[in-house]
């Protein structure tokens, strides 16, 4: 599972080791170090969740920018006593705003193509660059980091965690983002500094924030985040559907099980 | 929401013009209107695309679940970091869109179908061929609708005709994994044939920006129900279509006022003189 740690403790101690199956496309809890010492096969779920895990992150986007969860949890708590006038309860308009991907993997590429649907520009940064004619199949426009953290109305996280990406997304990041502009995050809750984020919602530096994942899971009650109108959090459920998760099983049980045959399992790290 | 019939027009025997803050014509009597020679102006067009984003919204809230387990986190209920069965969703993609009402509106939220790959049948009161060739959108007729849609989205006016469209019987015929989604106007579904339906498990879940009456009152039953999302009518309020919307209905009544016609006018009829 993804919270599992199989890190060089776990691994010497299981001498027989053969394979490891992760049901997660993340594998930064694994030691690859470790097991490519060791001959010990990894397999891992990619694909099988790429759409669940963009729809949430698009969803979430779309909640935070309209205030839908915001709106329910009002009459929920009964504070939805009159009709609103025309500039009550407003939220941000989709088209012609600016998405910036983080990552343009296949999470990142999903998502980008849902942007275009409802009429959104999208521009990515990432490790590498796309070639030129992934660039124009997916409508998409390199600009460097900081042109992406200064020009997205939108930031969406979709890169993995590693030592280098660890506490990423911070105050000097932050900083560059326009104050209307909000940030989702369903990748991995590392790679924002989530104090440096708590300060920048508070001090209205941007407009909102919408995550599946935080620094440490599960969030409790009393973390700042959740007491903020302007947020949307839910509990890390990127890949949370019946049919994925199925699939996801599937291919996880796969993999293992043509690891232990000896092969190599049908998505290997 | 303020009535525009013929009462108030009799109490307004000078009045020139009508000028509507919305596409939605169900508060004012347009036909009265009509026969008092009072042009009746209104905003199409300019807040489709922001409706169809709030549709869609409450489709991935409700499909996702995001409203309901947002509740969860902030209550603190959140206590095991991971389970694999835990919040399990339904997927949008491969997925059957029904759209009832293939207007402006019905037309964006068939578009934001299309960009997650979920496959659209609609229905409507005129067919819309040229729509069919460009979206690939397919008519069907309500039944058919009703039985093969994964997701119903509702996109008609309201008018006698329309209201409680969507009922028992209709509830009924969905599928238990469908799930409702309601941008037009509360009254087009019966809102107590659908509590029923989400407790009963009719259908899986409903997404909701209008309601029946609005505001929906704290102790509506609908309330008490995990498996429906409600915004409190949000479609239209983002800047840009509001202040669209404004900068139209000014137009409308500066048009009125000096006698000129309408920009957008929903009786046009009503020059015809």
């Amino acid at each position: 599972m993804p919270y599992d740690t199989i890190d060089r403790e776990v691994i010497e101690a299981a001498a027989d080791l053969r394979a490891i199956s992760t049901y997660s496309v993340g594998y930064e809890h694994i030691d690859l170090q470790c097991t490519k010492s060791r001959g010990i096969l990894v397999g891992y779920t990619p694909d099988v969740l790429t759409r669940a895990t963009a729809d949430l992150a698009f969803a979430l986007m779309l909640d935070v920018m309209r205030r839908v969860s915001e709106g329910d949890r009002l009459i929920r708590s009964g504070g939805w006593q009159q009709v609103f006038g025309p500039c009550d309860f407003l939220g941000t308009d989709l088209e012609t705003k600016t998405v910036g991907i983080l990552g343009p993997g296949r999470i990142g590429l999903s998502f980008a193509e849902k942007a275009q649907a409802f009429g959104m520009k999208v521009v990515y940064h990432g490790n590498g660059r796309l070639s030129e004619r992934q660039e124009r199949q997916a409508g998409i426009e390199h600009v460097s980091l900081n042109q992406l953290f200064s020009e997205s109305d939108i930031v969406s996280l979709h890169i993995p965690h590693t030592k280098r990406t660890h506490d990423m997304v911070n105050r000097s990041l932050l900083a560059k983002m326009k104050r209307g502009a909000f940030i989702v995050n369903t990748s991995r809750g590392r790679v924002i500094n989530q104090k440096d984020l708590v300060l920048a919602l508070q001090n209205g530096d941007l407009a909102g924030a919408a995550l599946d994942v935080f620094y440490d899971e599960p969030l409790g009650a009393d973390s700042p985040l959740a007491k903020m109108e302007n947020v949307v959090l839910t509990p890390h459920m990127g890949s949370s559907t019946k049919e994925t998760r199925e699939n996801m099983a599937r291919l996880a049980v796969l993999n293992l099980k043509m690891a232990m045959a000896g092969r190599r399992p049908k998505c290997a790290v | 929401m303020d009535r525009v019939d013929g009462p108030l027009l009799d109490a307004a025997p000078r009045l020139k013009v009508i000028s509507q803050l919305a596409v939605g014509l169900d508060n004012v009597d347009v036909a009265e209107a009509t026969r008092r020679g009072i042009p009746v102006g209104y905003t199409p067009g300019v807040l489709a695309k922001a409706t169809a984003d709030v549709a869609f919204a409450l489709l991935m809230s409700a499909a996702r679940r995001i409203s309901e387990s947002e509740r969860w986190v902030r209550d603190g209920q959140w206590t095991l970091a991971f389970h694999p069965l835990r919040w399990l969703g339904v997927d949008v993609h491969e997925k059957t869109l029904g759209i009832i009402g293939m207007g402006q509106i019905g037309l964006e939220m068939a578009r934001r179908g299309r960009g997650f790959d979920m496959n659209i049948i609609y229905h409507s009161r005129s067919r819309r061929p040229d729509l069919e060739a460009e979206y690939g959108l397919v008519y069907v007729d309500l039944p058919t609708l009703l039985a093969e849609s994964d997701f119903v989205s509702l996109h008609m006016p309201l008018t006698p005709e329309t209201r409680h469209y969507i009922g028992e019987a209709e509830l009924r015929q969905m599928k238990p994994t469908a799930i409702l989604v309601n941008a037009a106007r509360g009254p087009v579904v019966d809102s107590r044939a659908l509590y029923t339906a989400l407790k009963e498990g009719w259908i899986y879940a409903a997404g909701l920006d209008v309601t029946d009456p609005e505001p929906i009152p704290a102790a509506d039953p609908l309330l008490t129900l995990e498996n429906v999302v409600i915004a409190p009518h949000v479609g239209s309020a983002s800047l840009a279509s509001r202040g669209a919307m404004c900068m139209l209905a000014a137009r409308n009544l500066i048009a009125g006022l000096e006698g000129n016609p309408l920009v957008r006018c929903a009786n046009p009829e009503v020059y015809k003189a």
